[in-house]
């Protein structure tokens, strides 16, 4: 029912200045794809090629298994949410849902019927007859999807919806676009630069740097097996412990102590760690390093301890619950050897 | 109604009215009033003056040289009840406004829509499609205007080439009032500079959601260009419809002064002019001048009161 998509060797370029880089990409039906990555990484671009609103340099784009390049955007059979809303200020919000329907002339009864359907699942009802700048951001936003709903479309695209909004709403919003994904069960692509948005409501990330893709995979997968350092780095919050590593006599040596990790680590030159799989607790695990405590914050639920090893190498450690641990004290930090990342000087994961 | 005091005007008042407040406005501020003084001599000397001394003539007859007789509204009865060179400047200005106005502006609008649309050079030809608006209002222009479309002018040399001969435009009282129209509209520049202005402002991605519901150009300038520039439309409107009704020189330079041939170039202000410096008849010509101006206001005042159910503002 729902609608793949499927990328080959997509490129963009801008005269002589390439964007995008080759991108492979397959989306199965009704998949929640998310592109993440900092900005300038290629990741609008390449959401607004599907969308059709740029020109395809290089490569396939197939809908439903039907190359799409030349097809204009209004024949792909999709939606998009733009990070503006992009709301036509001049119309009330039944005649902003109703355009689309109304450009493509159909029956009236039918109009009302759909407009009326999204406004329900959106709960904008009692919205129709305002204009755009009589709504709040929370409210132009679900009329900006509302938009995309009444068309029906196979596919659902949105860029940065949520970057307009504050912090509470946008936590709010995110839980409705995840579930309006399971009510539809339609294929969605969703843009954003906030690794959170990414872990929390995608089936599939696709994360991307320079126009191209450095791993795409489920959100754990992505988390637990990292294929280099960028994707290491970039998902999970906090960010992830780097230190520099070397192999002496097969044994991984990293803020000058011996590691043994059971495991083959053969030019390895960093060791990753997230800061949640460390512990200070003595017999949970490996020691790996004495630390000084710099500072501490107390988030009642977790304690975040910033600290330094004796090489001077700055460490984050997520402690569970309320613990109390003392400014400028000496501490030993532990790491479980299976949750610990291993990098080569190529920045590739040695698994 | 004596009984009745409201408290709070009466302590606005006795404020106001204390001579301690305004010698201590003075000495607080006397530097900033020095500062503003040679601009307020000129205020109230060369425009409130004049202005309200115009008010005064239009009741009076007055011819420069002997003091102003008192006429009351003889002037404004004249004017309606037995004047028709008054009544034939007035048409002769309204087809000007009706024509010169939507057609200037119609051009203003397509032009800044083609320049729009993102070309090289810009800077230069929104430069030189503004160059005839500086140039528009003078004397010059025109002069140029009249030998362009007098009869052995450069127009009917061009139509010569193919075969037609065409008439004297300008002494041609069918066709004279349309080659200062022509002249109007040609003048697009400042009204397009600030149409241009206006597209600039109507974000990107509107078009683009459009083009995605399937919009057609012709669709997405009815619905999203055209409607998003309304305030600009408006603005434009206003300011080009009371320089319409302010035109002067073109018709004064065309018609040799007179409003010619036949009154069919008479404008409202060329005949205001005939009155006041030809006639000498300064009291006609002030009453003239305050019925313009209760035309200008009036059709201001409509337009404003009208746009609420066509001008679309943002926010």
């Amino acid at each position: 029912m729902a609608t793949s998509i499927e990328l080959k060797q997509i490129k963009k370029a801008y005269g002589d200045v390439a964007v995008i880089h080759g991108v492979d990409l397959t989306i199965d039906p009704g998949e929640f794809t998310v592109f993440v990555g900092p900005s300038g990484c290629g990741k609008s671009t390449l959401l607004r090629m599907i969308a059709g609103l740029e020109p395809i340099t290089g490569g396939d784009l197939l809908i439903d298994g039907q190359r799409m390049n030349e097809v204009p955007a209004a024949k792909r059979g999709i939606a998009m949410v733009f990070q503006s809303y992009a709301l036509y200020p001049h119309m009330s919000v039944y005649q902003n849902l109703a355009f689309g329907l109304e450009t493509a002339r159909m029956p009236r009864p039918e109009i009302e019927k759909r407009v009326q359907r999204a406004a329900e699942i959106l709960k904008i009802e009692p919205l129709l007859k305002r204009k755009p700048k009589q709504l709040s951001g929370g409210q132009r936003q679900r009329v900006a999807i509302g938009r995309a709903i009444v068309r029906e479309p196979k596919i659902f695209l949105f860029d940065e919806p949520l970057s307009n909004l504050d912090a509470e709403l946008r936590v709010a919003m995110r839980v409705e676009i995840a579930k309006l994904h399971n009510d539809l069960g339609n294929t969605m692509i969703y843009v954003t630069h906030d690794q959170v948005e990414a872990m929390t409501m995608a089936d599939k990330i696709v994360v991307l740097r320079a126009g191209i893709i450095e791993q795409a995979g489920a959100p754990l997968e992505l988390y637990n097996n990292p294929r280099n350092l960028f994707v290491a780095g970039f998902i999970g919050s906090p960010k992830m412990n780097f230190l520099n590593a070397s192999v002496e006599n097969g044994a991984l040596v990293a803020a000058g102590t011996a590691l043994s990790l059971g495991r083959e680590v053969g030019g390895a030159t960093m060791l990753g760690i997230r800061p949640e799989h460390i512990t200070i607790a003595e017999g949970s695990g490996v020691k790996f390093a004495d630390v000084r405590v710099d500072l501490v914050e107390n988030l009642g639920g977790q304690t975040v301890v910033y600290a330094t090893t004796s090489d001077g190498q700055a460490l984050t450690i997520v402690l569970e619950g309320q613990r109390s641990v003392d400014l400028g004290s000496s501490v030993s930090a532990y790491l479980d050897p299976a949750k610990a990342h291993v990098f080569d000087a190529e920045g590739q994961a040695i698994r | 109604m004596a009984t009745q005091v409201d408290t709070s005007a009466s302590t606005g008042a006795g404020r106001v009215a204390s001579p301690s407040f305004w010698s201590g406005v003075w000495q607080n501020h006397a530097p900033g009033y020095l500062f503003l003084l040679p601009w307020l001599i000129g205020f109230l000397g060369l425009t409130i003056g004049p202005i309200l001394t115009s008010f005064y003539l239009s009741f009076t007859h007055f011819d420069l040289l002997t003091a102003p007789r008192w006429a009351g509204i003889d002037n404004y009865m004249r004017m309606f009840t037995n004047d028709p060179k008054f009544a034939a400047s007035m048409r002769v200005t309204f087809v000007f406004v009706v024509f010169s106005v939507p057609l200037k502006l119609a051009f203003a609008l397509g032009v800044a829509l083609l320049l729009n649309r993102g070309m090289k050079g810009l800077p230069l030809y929104r430069a030189l499609f503004y160059l005839p608006s500086l140039l528009g209002a003078s004397v010059a222009i025109a002069i140029l205007w009249r030998q362009m479309f007098a009869g052995n002018g450069l127009v009917n040399q061009l139509l010569a080439n193919f075969g037609i001969q065409g008439p004297s435009w300008i002494s041609n009282p069918n066709t004279s009032l349309w080659t200062l129209i022509i002249l109007a509209v040609w003048q697009f520049g400042s009204p397009m500079i600030i149409f241009l202005a206006g597209l600039r402002q109507i974000p990107q991605d509107m078009y683009e959601a459009a083009s995605l519901d399937g919009a057609s150009k012709w669709r997405q300038f009815w619905k999203i260009t055209l409607p998003m520039l309304t305030p600009v439309v408006f603005f434009n409107a206003i300011i080009q419809t009371i320089e319409a009704f302010k035109s002067f020189t073109p018709a004064f330079i065309i018609s040799g002064g007179t409003g010619g041939p036949i009154n069919s170039t008479l404008f409202y202000t060329l005949y205001l002019y005939n009155e006041a410096f030809g006639f000498f008849r300064m009291g006609y010509a002030s009453a003239l001048a305050w019925v313009l101006l209760a035309i200008v206001a009036l059709f201001t005042a409509f337009s404003f009161l009208t746009s609420k159910y066509w001008v679309h503002y943002d926010d």
